[in-house]
């Protein structure tokens, strides 16, 4: 018998959770003398109440559904991909290098190739700590880090030496040319009568994005390849006992993984910058970590977790552009809901269900 | 929210068609956070001098990401602030997307360059300044060895190396001048442990006073350099009080008079160019009552000998800005 009804699982106790969070976030804006109350509908207001607030919300949303199905992915292979990062910045590099080198006549067949190059470039980055663990048992924690470091630097030298317009200070590529320029929501949602905001970075992507959580969907759970990869993060030796091959697996998972991290650039670097600039994932690949396991490693649950993640972006730029709330006080705010939906879940979950358990006896 | 209340009823008597233009200003600070003791902070330092004298208001933010930066342009700008002063070279091409919406608001960066007739493009020659340091620097040396840590490795930081690595030549053509940079990411402005392993490095090497132009990590760089008891030299604001009696100089690049100026100038300010050199006093060195001690006349003589020179067009210091190359230093 089930302790709890499913809603209950599935709505109450992250809805609790976070009611917990924004009420210690709001004890701590008291603190330093400002409106927790006026703070917490700006950022509301700030992020859902306008199409200019989705805009942003969702553009960050993308970001985190990329390198969340990455995280994800090579987490039911039981590998810690902390490489996102890494990985979203070298398919940002691919990224720049098929917009900037070929000349396309438009956007639809720019995309394609520049999806193509960003999933390539990324798994290419993951292939190295994968093989490493696969083949010599580095641990894919270590080197998956260590290549985000390595990565930084390589694009450093890119944008410096190779890559910057001459004369120009800022270390970043030229513009892309116009015809690789993606339609935003505001191009897209035009002719069919609805006015979204011109201003706002979301674009296509959004909608590979959603169709990438399909494919995970599709692949972790309807496919061969999938059930090996849960097998093998199940139980090693059971996976070898049935004729799994560690190394296949191990590679496989990190690849489709690294790939995931990689066509984020989509979204960020060819829909929003529209050039390559230094350090340009900034974070999403380890905001995937905590979105993965807030959305317990399921496309659906990334999804949403990324759409939480996208808010507390947006309406907290939102309260740092028109309060005098410091910005450090709003990742405050951000690890709270972290710290409340992800890792202290059973502070919630233990005594609504003890609740619902008791509610039931006194029924019969 | 007072800020929030008084901008939308500001917005609210624009949209009436009151026509009465709103002078205050607002103030973008870059990624490396206000209280970087060097830049931002100066940046910082010019507006609140500005806000205490005329009792005005200002707003500002702190960036947090890339994306923030057209989103901050352009939620300033709709609130009708004016002008509206950006930090960093990175401000210049989310200014050039927002800049052609917003024809009556003056956009100022500080750092970049952008071409328009709505956007003040405010200059500093670091490269002279760094000069006149480095000058002082060979002839304080008795090593004959001097050192240089930059921050990120990027190309403003390397217009400050070379500026510094031709004076250090000029003073001394036998010296010798060690350059590191300190990472690869955003964090190398703000890593002031990795700043000091730096100095250390360069101090085993010989070096005996060190340039820091590196935003959070020189204070690292200075506090290894006074526990060693060699010299260091600061950056962007007056750092010679940090380590009274242990720090040469600092370079100087007047950041907060070019807020307080803008500031001032209210709804006045135009659009151009303004390039704050050694003649307009932009970047200098610094003299106080906590390096009188370490600097003597000669040197005094000397750099203020060059300066002069170099206003007067008799010495040309290479800028690393404008060639992307540099004769004296490899990078």
């Amino acid at each position: 018998m089930e302790k709890m009804p499913k809603w209950a699982d599935v709505l109450l106790i992250p809805l609790i959770s976070l009611v917990i969070a924004f009420a210690l976030s709001g004890l701590v804006i008291v603190a330093i003398g400002e409106d927790p109350v006026a703070a917490v509908s700006l950022m509301i207001k700030g992020a859902l109440g306008s199409t200019y607030g989705w805009g942003y919300t969702l553009y960050y949303a993308t970001n985190f559904i990329f390198t969340g199905l990455a995280v994800s992915v090579a987490f039911h292979a039981r590998l810690f991909n902390i490489g996102g990062e890494g990985q979203a910045t070298l398919g940002g590099l691919g990224v720049a290098m098929v917009c900037l080198y070929v000349p396309w006549p438009h956007w639809s067949m720019a995309l394609p190739a520049a999806m193509v190059a960003a999933a390539l470039f990324g798994a290419a980055w993951a292939a190295i700590p994968a093989w490493l663990q696969a083949k010599r048992g580095s641990h894919i924690v270590i080197t998956t880090i260590m290549f985000n470091f390595i990565s930084a630097a390589l694009l450093n030298y890119l944008l410096v030496n190779l890559m910057r317009p001459p004369r120009s200070m800022d270390p970043a590529t030229a513009k892309f040319p116009e015809a690789t320029h993606l339609p935003t929501l505001h191009d897209m949602l035009a002719p069919i009568g609805i006015n979204f905001s011109k201003a706002a970075p979301a674009n296509i992507s959004l909608l590979f994005a959603l169709l990438a959580c399909v494919l995970v969907w599709a692949l972790i759970w309807r496919t061969r390849l999938g059930y090996e990869i849960r097998a093998y993060g199940q139980s090693e030796r059971a996976a070898v006992y049935a004729g799994i091959s560690p190394v296949r697996i191990t590679m496989l998972a990190m690849l489709i993984s690294g790939a995931l991290a990689g066509l984020m650039a989509i979204n960020n670097v060819m829909g929003e910058a529209e050039r390559l600039v230094m350090n340009a994932p900034e974070g999403a690949g380890f905001i995937g970590i905590a979105v993965a396991l807030m959305g317990r490693n399921h496309p659906f649950g990334v999804l949403l977790a990324a759409l939480l993640f996208g808010f507390l972006y947006q309406g907290g730029s939102q309260v740092a552009l028109w309060t005098s709330i410091p910005r450090e006080l709003i990742v405050v705010i951000q690890a709270l809901v972290i710290l409340f939906t992800g890792a202290l879940d059973n502070m919630v979950r233990m005594p609504l269900e003890r609740l619902f358990l008791s509610l039931r006896k006194g029924k019969s | 929210m007072t800020l929030m209340r008084t901008f939308l009823g500001a917005a609210a008597t624009l949209a009436l068609g009151a026509g009465v233009a709103l002078a205050e200003p607002a103030l973008i600070y870059d990624l490396g956070g206000k209280y970087d003791k060097s830049f931002n902070e100066a940046a910082f330092h010019g507006a609140e001098k500005w806000a205490q004298e005329t009792g005005g208001k200002y707003l500002e933010i702190v960036l947090q990401s890339e994306a923030q930066r057209e989103q901050a342009l352009r939620s300033f700008a709709e609130a009708g602030a004016n002008p509206i002063i950006t930090t960093g070279f990175a401000m210049a091409s989310p200014i050039e997307e927002v800049a052609p919406d917003y024809p009556d608001t003056l956009f100022v960066t500080i750092d970049g360059w952008v071409d328009m007739p709505n956007v003040l493009t405010i200059g500093f020659t670091e490269h002279e300044g760094s000069y006149l340091v480095g000058m002082m620097a060979a002839k304080a040396s008795k090593t004959g060895t001097v050192g240089f840590i930059g921050g990120m490795d990027v190309p403003l930081i390397r217009k400050f190396a070379c500026g510094y690595a031709q004076g250090v030549l000029a003073a001394n053509p036998d010296a010798k001048v060690i350059s590191n940079m300190t990472g690869t990411t955003p964090t190398a402005w703000n890593d002031p442990v990795k700043g000091g392993e730096l100095a250390n490095a360069q101090i085993s090497q010989g070096a005996d006073v060190i340039y820091a132009a590196a935003g959070g990590t020189g204070v690292g760089v200075l506090q290894t350099a006074a526990d060693a008891g060699i010299l260091s030299i600061g950056v962007d604001s007056n750092q010679n009080h940090l380590h009274p009696g242990q720090v040469l100089t600092s370079m100087l690049k007047r950041v907060d008079v070019a807020v307080y100026d803008v500031m001032m100038a209210g709804d006045e300010a135009k659009g151009g160019f303004l390039t704050l050199d050694l003649a307009a006093e932009g970047v200098g060195y610094a003299m106080d009552e906590h390096n009188q001690n370490l600097v003597n006349d000669d040197m005094i003589a000397a750099v203020e000998a060059a300066k002069a020179q170099i206003i007067a067009g008799e010495i040309t210091v290479e800028d690393y800005g404008a060639t992307s190359t540099c004769a004296v230093l490899k990078f």
